[in-house]
């Protein structure tokens, strides 16, 4: 477990709260959506010690940081994932396209036994993905594992370390 | 802007059976090279005074009011630097470690080494303009981990590190030099260069000690770019 970068899941109360708990920090334009997902190993185990951060572009397409960007929209999610399925969660904004990319959320994955940290990206079920320029470089057999599946609520995204399922993971 | 990709041979394979953590884990698909676009070269600014005063005081930021944690006094510091040796200033570093036995501060673990009332094992800070960074805490201790039958993990501090992209965002462990425990380890084994472990490896520094109250460590990291320190997942 991460332990430093969410001491407050396990109840060691620091920094007023833990890093990329909260996304919206006041009334965020655009349309909410709840992503949720697991991180499975290659026997199909969930993995319940993943810390998964997410980062992206508000409903606009602006990044935070830059000019024009929602003042209450952090960008940056982290999840240290439920303590008994290991499920992440985040509560965000749907981004909008940035620079002729279609929308997008990137990902970044640690967890035991995984060495260096893996960076993958969930595209959206309803976009036309047609012209996204990594999308295009990815093996058309492979596309739909960075395709979310639609919930009552947003979105799920698994990620799946080995097996036929395999994430594209990008080094990028 | 933008970054080369990385030397996958300077890190370690994603499965090494040594390592046994790594046999389901390690995704088997290299991973795909293409050059980073404005989402990953984009990454979180963070204001400084999100840092509070006892953040980067490990010894003290979890301990009652006139207590501190047991176990040597250290500072660590170092410089931030980017593949280009340029300082990385306003760079977020997070770390946590074991106590002065060995033992984390989390629900899950069970190891025999008491806990410290007055440890939390949790620190962060940010660099400063010149990308320098400064942590004080207690030396951890090795410990025990179910791997082989009889592996123990070196005494190492957990460094997250975000840059100024999220690109280059770094989990890595610092080790202590001379110590022996460094070329045991089945983890630090999956790095086949001695020459990248040593990137792992903090270093005496007398001329940072404060006689009579703490030895100092130096330990700078690199991130990406054919000099950066190796990145890794906690174990």
């Amino acid at each position: 477990m991460h332990i430093g970068c969410t001491p407050n899941v396990d109840g060691m109360a620091m920094y007023g709260g833990d890093l990329g708990a909260v996304m919206k920090t006041g009334p965020v334009q655009g349309h909410d959506i709840i992503v949720t997902g697991t991180v499975f190993d290659g026997q199909g185990e969930a993995l319940k010690d993943a810390m998964v951060e997410i980062w992206q572009a508000d409903a606009h397409g602006v990044y935070p940081g830059q000019t024009g960007a929602d003042p209450h929209f952090t960008g940056l999610g982290r999840s240290a994932g439920d303590m008994g399925t290991g499920a992440f969660r985040f509560e965000t904004v749907k981004p909008g396209s940035v620079g002729g990319q279609a929308p997008h959320i990137t990902f970044w994955i640690v967890a035991r036994g995984i060495n260096l940290g893996l960076h993958t990206r969930m595209y959206f079920p309803e976009d036309d993905l047609g012209g996204d320029p990594v999308m295009a470089a990815v093996p058309e057999a492979r596309r739909a594992t960075l395709i979310a599946a639609r919930t009552d609520s947003g979105y799920q995204f698994d990620i799946h370390l080995q097996g036929p399922q395999e994430t594209v993971f990008l080094d990028i | 802007m933008s970054f080369p990709p990385r030397d996958l041979d300077w890190h370690p394979p994603t499965i090494d059976l040594a390592y046994k953590s790594t046999t389901y884990r390690g995704p088997k698909h290299k991973r795909l090279q293409l050059p980073p676009t404005a989402s990953e070269l984009s990454g979180p600014v963070f204001a400084r005074d999100m840092i509070g005063p006892d953040d980067a005081n490990l010894i003290e930021n979890f301990a009652a009011s006139g207590e501190t944690a047991i176990g040597p006094r250290i500072i660590v510091h170092g410089q931030v630097r980017d593949e280009e040796g340029r300082p990385v200033p306003n760079a977020l570093i997070e770390v946590w470690q074991a106590n002065a036995g060995g033992r984390y501060r989390h629900s899950k673990e069970a190891y025999l080494a008491p806990l410290d009332p007055n440890f939390g094992g949790c620190g962060r800070c940010m660099t400063n303009a010149e990308g320098r960074y400064e942590f004080w805490t207690i030396q951890p201790g090795p410990y025990p981990w179910p791997n082989g039958p009889n592996d123990w993990r070196p005494a190492h501090i957990h460094v997250s590190v975000f840059g100024h992209s999220f690109a280059q965002r770094l989990i890595t462990q610092l080790y202590f030099e001379g110590d022996p425990m460094i070329w045991l380890c089945p983890i630090v084994g999956t790095i086949t260069s001695k020459a990248a472990v040593e990137t792992l490896v903090a270093q005496l520094d007398m001329d940072r000690t404060v006689p009579f109250d703490a030895r100092a460590y130096a330990f700078n990291i690199t991130l990406r770019g054919p000099d950066q320190t190796f990145f890794e997942g906690a174990a």
